[in-house]
């Protein structure tokens, strides 16, 4: 069943389409709205990859941690529930509830754990929660042959599959979950081995991204991130993006805002024209992490708790589109795909190259959400 | 005297239908290979003495004249060469060390010729310079991959200094003394045009090229020579050599001919003597004491000029490059085996030290499996022919390339491979003062910014047919490169795949 290569094995250049809805009110909506979202954008993906991210889908377990795990087999899952036993307290464990339809086949098992880690093992470990965290979701999905945990944040999680996203929505009976934040994926790999691993979103902790596009400075922002514990295992862009947006929020404090303009950093003749103390500030970012500009065209976004946020490359070589309507914020590949949902839209913007988008819950829906 | 046995490598051939004797060739000609003969109303050569440097075919206004490789030919066979039997000629005449001046002659496998750069195609369009931005800003220098905040929360931009450069090359070390002061000259006013540096080499800074300091990179080698604290001061980095590619392991030796009455003030030392530098620096037999120096430096100049320690490439230069970034340098330089040289004891020249491209990129691999890359800035010379050599060393790994030959080869040199004997017809390689107005300043800078300029626009077009838009998502990049022809452990050393995978 799975012994076509993986992601690792080969490198898969994606074209793709992408979407994200947000209730700034944080109301929960299914995933019915994604999938009606990406199902318009049908022909930007060829059926080898879709997959969505829901936030505030698990409101009675907000304080665990949802971990998402796909298994080749039942060796592989013996060896990786000892070792997640051995770090972490398990709340509740279950298999994912999917619905047999004959688009997706080859399916792995699929497991749920809801965790806490450890408070011996933690406070052993001298890390941060968040880190340590981390530290385990790497530490299985680069030792334990035939495990993936690919969803590992809290009160949110990943669904993905092979096949055509619609598809991928109701295989995994989306419009039974509820969340005021979803994004969806459909991907377009040239080539694939079809793994189920590999499709988007990518996501570490409760930080996830969809990606349309192939980045050419891949290796060496792989290069760069794996210096600091990070192991790029997929070989795919979304992976990379999404550690080094782990590593300059989480770890460096940075905002979304100032992430964003490392990835996609403003130009040098943009920043020679910045007052003295922006023009300090972008230069030093840009000199301390020029390694982790991103180059090639990408329209991204990131899913994390409690916003989204939408960013281009900084020439736009992808399309991205930004609607609202209300407190909904709505943004994808194609104008048509927020049409779809919301036909009168309040406004409607396409943000500029390295310019992010990022919405986050009003005040008191955000406290309601941690 | 005993015959020597030894022919000459060259031959001059006079087309007499062209020749005017016009005598051009004859005034050209330090080596005073032509003279005219008056009986004969003829000019005559003396080819014993040709370099093959072309100046006499270059000026000779008739086209009158060619030099051709002499093709009077040893007994060679697949193990005994030309080369071999003269050189045991002249060691048997002579009983001394040859000497030798540029990168090495013999054929070693070049291994930028065995990489090949990535197009995109389709899935990832390539980039137009021409209507996009293509950024090739480089800093050179420690960065720091954690930020740190002020008590309000704001960053704290302060860094430790850095080099900025427009492109990611720089002119490599050449001391005043092996080469000329308009060539130094051509250097320091190119490198300001361009906003890059040159480096002064070992032979100090002469008083005229204090005003290009900003553009200067001076360096502290183990002879010292004309080190004091305006120098330090003078220059925007300072950098320690270790090692020279074409001789590691020895010091320099200028010969005594050189060393006129500028040089010799200029480097701290008498008119006359010849200047030899020891390998190593007499206070540095390790790695700690590397360190001293390092601070040292740093501390005399208030922490204000990034540090460059520049050695040779050799085994284990991972290891020995891990120690020297641990040790408080901002900037490593690694200087290839194929890199030139004023002078150098052949067999040392020829024999001693590894490839550029495999230093670079065990040196890269070490520093990142180390987590220690960013710390250090990686500059590699020895070597660098052509803009896609630079390409291709910033894909595997490093931040800019030093060149020396190829700046040289823009203001005229012709590859002779005599600067040792201090009689370059161009001007480069030369302190006699005729020879030295050969090289006009002016011309020879806008040679340089030219070469310089030429390169960075075809660094702009390969990076737009990568999809790449800023040079520092090359850096490092090796999936931009293939291997052909290589065997396994080549690419794994290099760490790039081989074409078609
Ligand atoms: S040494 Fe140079 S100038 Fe003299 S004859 Fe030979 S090529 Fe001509
Ligand atoms: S610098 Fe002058 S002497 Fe040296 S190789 Fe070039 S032309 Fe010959």
């Amino acid at each position: 069943m799975f012994n076509a290569p993986k992601e690792g094995d080969v490198r898969i250049p994606s074209g793709c389409a992408i979407s994200g809805i947000f209730s700034k009110k944080g109301k929960r909506f299914s995933g019915e709205q994604a999938i009606k979202s990406i199902t318009l954008m049908h022909d930007r993906s060829n059926g080898l990859g879709g997959g969505f991210a829901g936030y505030g889908i698990y409101p009675e377990y907000k304080d665990y941690y949802a971990f998402h795990l796909f298994y080749d087999d039942t060796i592989a899952k013996k060896e990786c529930e000892e070792f997640l036993e051995d770090h972490f307290d398990m709340i509740n464990l279950s298999k994912i509830p999917t619905r047999k339809i004959p688009q997706i086949t080859n399916e792995p098992m699929i497991w749920r754990y809801f965790l806490s880690p450890l408070p011996t093992k933690l406070a052993e470990s001298q890390l941060p929660e968040s880190e340590y965290v981390a530290q385990c979701v790497i530490k299985v999905n680069t030792t334990i042959k035939g495990a993936c945990i690919f969803s590992s944040g809290k009160n949110m999680g990943v669904f993905k599959a092979q096949g055509f996203p619609e598809d991928v929505g109701r295989f995994y009976r989306l419009e039974e979950y509820a969340g005021y934040s979803w994004t969806v994926h459909g991907r377009y790999p040239t080539n694939t081995p079809g793994w189920w691993g590999g499709a988007h979103p990518f996501s570490l902790l409760d930080c996830s991204v969809v990606h349309n596009g192939e980045i050419s400075s891949y290796d060496a922002n792989r290069r760069f991130i794996e210096m600091f514990g990070y192991r790029c295992t997929l070989l795919t862009d979304t992976e990379v993006i999404t550690y080094m947006i782990d590593y300059l929020h989480r770890k460096q404090g940075l905002g979304y805002e100032k992430v964003a303009h490392i990835l996609a950093a403003p130009f040098w003749s943009t920043i020679d024209r910045m007052n003295e103390k922006d023009k300090a500030e972008y230069t030093y970012l840009r000199d301390n992490f020029a390694s982790m500009l991103i180059t090639g065209p990408f329209s991204i976004i990131v899913g994390f708790t409690g916003g989204l946020m939408a960013l281009n490359d900084r020439l736009k070589l992808r399309s991205l589109v930004v609607g609202t309507k209300d407190d909904m914020v709505y943004m994808a590949s194609e104008e048509a795909a927020i049409r779809v949902l919301s036909p009168q839209l309040d406004s409607i913007t396409y943000p500029k190259g390295g310019e992010p988008f990022i919405v986050t819950l009003d005040k008191e829906a955000y406290q309601q959400c941690q | 005297m005993s015959i020597n046995f030894l022919q000459p490598e060259y031959e001059v051939v006079r087309n007499m239908d062209r020749c005017i004797t016009c005598r051009v060739c004859e005034r050209q000609c330090a080596n005073e290979v032509h003279h005219y003969n008056a009986d004969l109303d003829r000019m005559v050569s003396d080819d014993s003495k040709c370099v093959d440097c072309q100046r006499c075919v270059t000026l000779c206004p008739t086209n009158a004249l060619k030099i051709v490789k002499t093709n009077n030919c040893f007994k060679e066979n697949a193990n005994w060469h030309t080369s071999d039997i003269t050189d045991i000629y002249r060691q048997a005449t002579t009983g001394g060390v040859l000497l030798g001046s540029m990168g090495t002659p013999k054929e070693y496998p070049v291994y930028w010729d065995k990489l090949l750069i990535n197009a995109s195609q389709v899935t990832n369009p390539s980039i137009d310079p021409l209507r996009e931005p293509m950024e090739t800003r480089t800093f050179l220098g420690k960065k720091d991959a954690t930020i740190h905040y002020d008590k309000d929360g704001n960053i704290i931009t302060k860094t430790t200094p850095q080099l900025e450069l427009s492109t990611p090359i720089m002119f490599s070390a050449m001391s005043y003394g092996s080469i000329s002061y308009n060539a130094h000259k051509s250097l320091a006013m190119a490198a300001t045009k361009l906003g890059i540096y040159y480096n002064t080499g070992e032979g100090g800074l002469h008083e005229d090229f204090y005003v290009y300091g900003p553009n200067t990179i001076v360096q502290v080698a183990s002879g010292r020579f004309g080190v004091h604290s305006d120098y330090l001061e003078a220059g925007a980095a300072i950098e320690i050599k270790m090692g020279q590619g074409a001789k590691p392991g020895i010091g320099g030796h200028l010969p005594g001919a050189k060393i006129t009455e500028a040089v010799s003030k200029t480097r701290m030392i008498p008119q006359g003597t010849d200047a030899i530098s020891p390998a190593p620096h007499h206070d540095i037999y390790s790695i700690e004491d590397l360190r001293q120096l390092v601070y040292m430096l740093k501390e005399s100049t208030n922490y204000k000029k990034p540090v460059i320690v520049k050695i040779a490439a050799v085994h284990n230069v991972g290891a020995i490059a891990s120690g020297i970034a641990r040790c408080g340098a901002d900037i490593i330089a690694i200087d290839g085996f194929r890199g030139g040289t004023g002078a150098a004891p052949a067999r040392i020249r020829d024999n001693v030290g590894i490839p550029i491209e495999l230093a670079l990129a065990s040196v890269d691999r070490r520093l990142r499996e180390e987590g220690i890359r960013n710390q250090v800035s990686l500059v590699v010379g020895g070597s660098i022919r052509s803009s896609a050599d630079v390409i291709k060393a910033i894909a595997l790994g490093a931040d800019a390339c030093y060149i020396a030959t190829s700046a040289l080869i823009a203001l005229g040199c012709h590859l002779c491979r005599t600067c040792h004997l201090g009689k370059c017809n161009w001007g480069i390689a030369t302190q006699v003062p005729e020879l030295v107005k050969r090289l006009n300043p002016a011309i020879g800078s806008e040679h340089l910014v030219n070469l310089v300029t030429a390169w960075t626009h075809e660094i702009k077009e390969m990076m737009g047919g990568m999809g790449i838009n800023s040079i520092e998502a090359l850096r490092g990049n090796r999936l931009m490169l293939r291997g052909v022809g290589l065997t396994e452990k080549e690419l794994e050393i290099l760490g790039v795949k081989h074409a078609g995978e």
